[in-house]
């Protein structure tokens, strides 16, 4: 297991390696730099030598790969000075930058996760428990409308029913906090914040992790080692939850991997309805800018987690199946 | 001997899309304790959905037990609640599956799967639980019987997975075992080594048997009685003796005719029985074999021939049984 987990760690080495290869060659690829959106982006007549300093001043000029002073060791030589530069727009620090929407994106991201398999794993159990009954076809319109409803239109739908509820008992209308508090500091703000855009987003992902398990499970109870637990004699929630889910499980860590890795940094319209300073809106707004500088860190930063995430997965898989930590 | 398992007029339904398939059609036997039974047939023809009838394992939907009675010691298996026919999986009646690879968890270890039956059946504490799984294994023939527990199923070969099985379902010292089709996916090797461990056990431990095969020679060397099932229904019972030397119904002659035997000569050329089984949806009011029988009448088609005792305990359905001896001798 220990040899398991080292030898996926460095197998992150080379994914890591080529991602940022690509994104430094990628975002090169796009005409144009952060200089001439400042200066030109209005359309007004821009002085050709003072984009030119502009550049100068942000390394710019500078050779993309061949060489040793190039923009690419710039870039690569920031991980091993521990400095990951600044802001090619604002100036601020890089570090500073996404340190003021990390906590938030990945605050949201676990709360939306949390949300989304407290509902799919038992629903989708009892959806394929109860197949074809009253119950299965619930929650099956339930998942079927999380998938069909776009997550910032209830988003909009939340806001608007919390605004005419509350004006309605409370006789004055609340809203959820816009500024983000620390957990920490004060978990009641930070919750009335985040829990309703956690829920938006929870619920579509959960309606794609419950039709999984649904599925995954329903496949599952149809194999012969579970009608060898039920001529064993043994208790249907010992079949269902100890027998049955452990094998259907596998399917489901991974879409609800996928979709935690994603919403790191790609919750970019629900954030926008909920008024939310994520790392989706901070990407938007560097890629507008043409801050290349930031737009590289932050793909890096979602590379990482997705990397990071696909390791949890692996590490889970090969504690719920023995063929993969024996293999 | 004692009745411990009585069958009477059981009949299981599946409902599909294509009509409803009469999988078993009322049938009717009993097992004798520690008697072996063999239900022999081919493909197809009920004889493990009339098992799996046994301890109420067909899924329902689309299966049902439509009719019939299944007394166990005494009990109605029918009758009883959901609650107290689980109680009596595993512990008084067991079955060892047809596919070895495949009966097992994946992700449980052997010893889980032991012990946990063991736990819930017999209500000793883990440790007791483990101590009786590793003199299970060694029963079975598995040596080396700590490490073994601690393995997953997917390190053992098809054949020690057949024995775990065994061992699964000797575990709680059940009366009765349903064997269904125990070594169709084993090696020919193999297949000896667990009928000749099944019948060893039954014989030290006096459990019943049930063993469930299409294979000829497996009746002829383990079973006591025989039932022979064709199209849902039973056609033919008798004493394994009986059945394998004087058949009384013309599906018992042709499957034996279809099977080498070492007591012939070896240049003699194997009979098949020609055509297919009929349709389980669209049975009709005659004989289900006689579409595929040399031997049939105008009387077949009209009506369905009664199960009858022909001679001392032996039973067959058909209308011209009596004549078999002499269609037989004639046709050979």
């Amino acid at each position: 297991m220990y040899k398991y987990v080292v030898k996926r760690l460095l197998m992150m080495i080379p994914t890591l390696i080529g991602a940022a290869v690509l994104v430094f060659l990628l975002l090169r690829a796009i005409p144009g730099d952060v200089c001439e959106v400042r200066l030109a982006g209005t359309g007004l007549y821009a002085d050709p030598a003072e984009i030119e300093l502009c550049q100068k001043s942000l390394g710019l000029d500078k050779p993309l790969i061949l060489g040793l002073d190039t923009q690419f060791t710039d870039f690569v030589g920031g991980y091993f000075t521990f400095d990951l530069g600044e802001s090619m727009w604002t100036g601020k620090p890089i570090t500073y930058e996404i340190g003021l929407r990390f906590k938030l994106s990945l605050q949201m991201a676990i709360m939306a996760t949390v949300v989304a398999v407290a509902i799919a794993i038992p629903l989708g159990i009892i959806s394929a428990v109860k197949q074809d009954t009253w119950i299965d076809y619930a929650v099956r319109a339930f998942s079927i409308a999380g998938i069909a409803i776009p997550s910032f239109w209830l988003g909009i739908m939340i806001i608007l029913g919390l605004l005419i509820f509350t004006q309605a008992w409370l006789g004055e209308p609340w809203m959820p906090p816009i500024d983000y508090v620390s957990p920490l500091e004060d978990p009641w703000r930070n919750l009335s914040q985040l829990i309703w855009p956690a829920v938006a987003t929870g619920y579509r992902y959960s309606a794609v992790a419950t039709r999984m398990t649904r599925s995954a499970m329903l496949e599952v109870l149809r194999e012969d080692y579970v009608r060898t637990a039920r001529a064993k004699g043994l208790m249907e929630k010992v079949i269902i939850n100890h027998h049955a889910l452990k094998n259907a499980l596998l399917p489901v860590v991974t879409i609800i991997a996928i979709e935690f890795a994603f919403l790191i940094g790609g919750l970019v319209v629900t954030e926008q309805v909920f008024n939310l300073n994520g790392l989706g809106k901070l990407f938007v707004e560097s890629v507008g800018n043409q801050d290349f500088a930031l737009t590289q860190q932050l793909v890096m930063l979602v590379v990482l987690v997705f990397v990071f995430t696909n390791l949890v997965v692996d590490v889970f898989y090969a504690w719920l199946d023995p063929r993969i930590r024996y293999s | 001997m004692a009745k411990l398992l009585d069958i009477k007029n059981l009949r299981t339904q599946f409902r599909t899309s294509g009509g409803v398939v009469k999988a078993v059609d009322g049938i009717s036997y009993d097992v004798e304790e520690g008697e072996t039974v063999a239900i022999v047939g081919e493909s197809g023809c009920g004889k493990s959905v009339s098992a799996m009838s046994v301890l109420r394992l067909i899924p329902d939907p689309p299966g049902r037990i439509v009719e019939g009675s299944i007394e166990f010691q005494g009990r109605d298996l029918l009758q009883l609640s959901a609650e107290e026919i689980r109680k009596i999986r595993g512990a008084q009646i067991s079955m060892v599956f047809q596919e070895p690879m495949t009966s097992l968890n994946p992700v449980l270890s052997i010893g889980q799967q032991l012990t946990e039956t063991i736990c819930l059946h017999l209500g000793v504490s883990e440790q007791e639980a483990n101590k009786r799984s590793r003199d299970l294994l060694g029963m079975v023939g598995i040596s080396d019987a700590a490490r073994r527990l601690k393995q997953y199923p997917h390190h053992l070969s098809g054949g020690m997975r057949q024995r775990v099985m065994i061992a699964l379902a000797l575990s709680c010292e059940p009366k009765l075992i349903i064997a269904d089709e125990p070594t169709t996916a084993l090696d020919v090797t193999i297949q000896a080594q667990i009928l000749e461990l099944m019948k060893d056990l039954s014989r030290r431990l006096g459990v019943a048997l049930i063993i469930i095969t299409h294979n000829l020679g497996v009746v002829a060397r383990y079973a006591d009685r025989v039932n022979v099932m064709y199209a849902g229904k039973i056609v033919e019972m008798g004493s394994a003796e009986q059945v394998y030397h004087n058949p009384q119904h013309p599906y018992t002659v042709g499957l034996l005719a279809s099977v080498p035997r070492m007591d012939q000569h070896r240049g003699k050329r194997l009979v098949p029985i020609e055509g297919q089984p009929p349709d389980l949806t669209r049975l009709d009011a005659g004989c289900a074999y006689r579409a595929r029988c040399r031997w049939a009448v105008d009387r077949c088609t009209a009506e369905i021939p009664p199960l009858e005792e022909l001679a001392d305990k032996q039973f067959a359905a058909c209308w011209r049984s009596g004549e078999m001896q002499a269609l037989r001798r004639e046709a050979s």
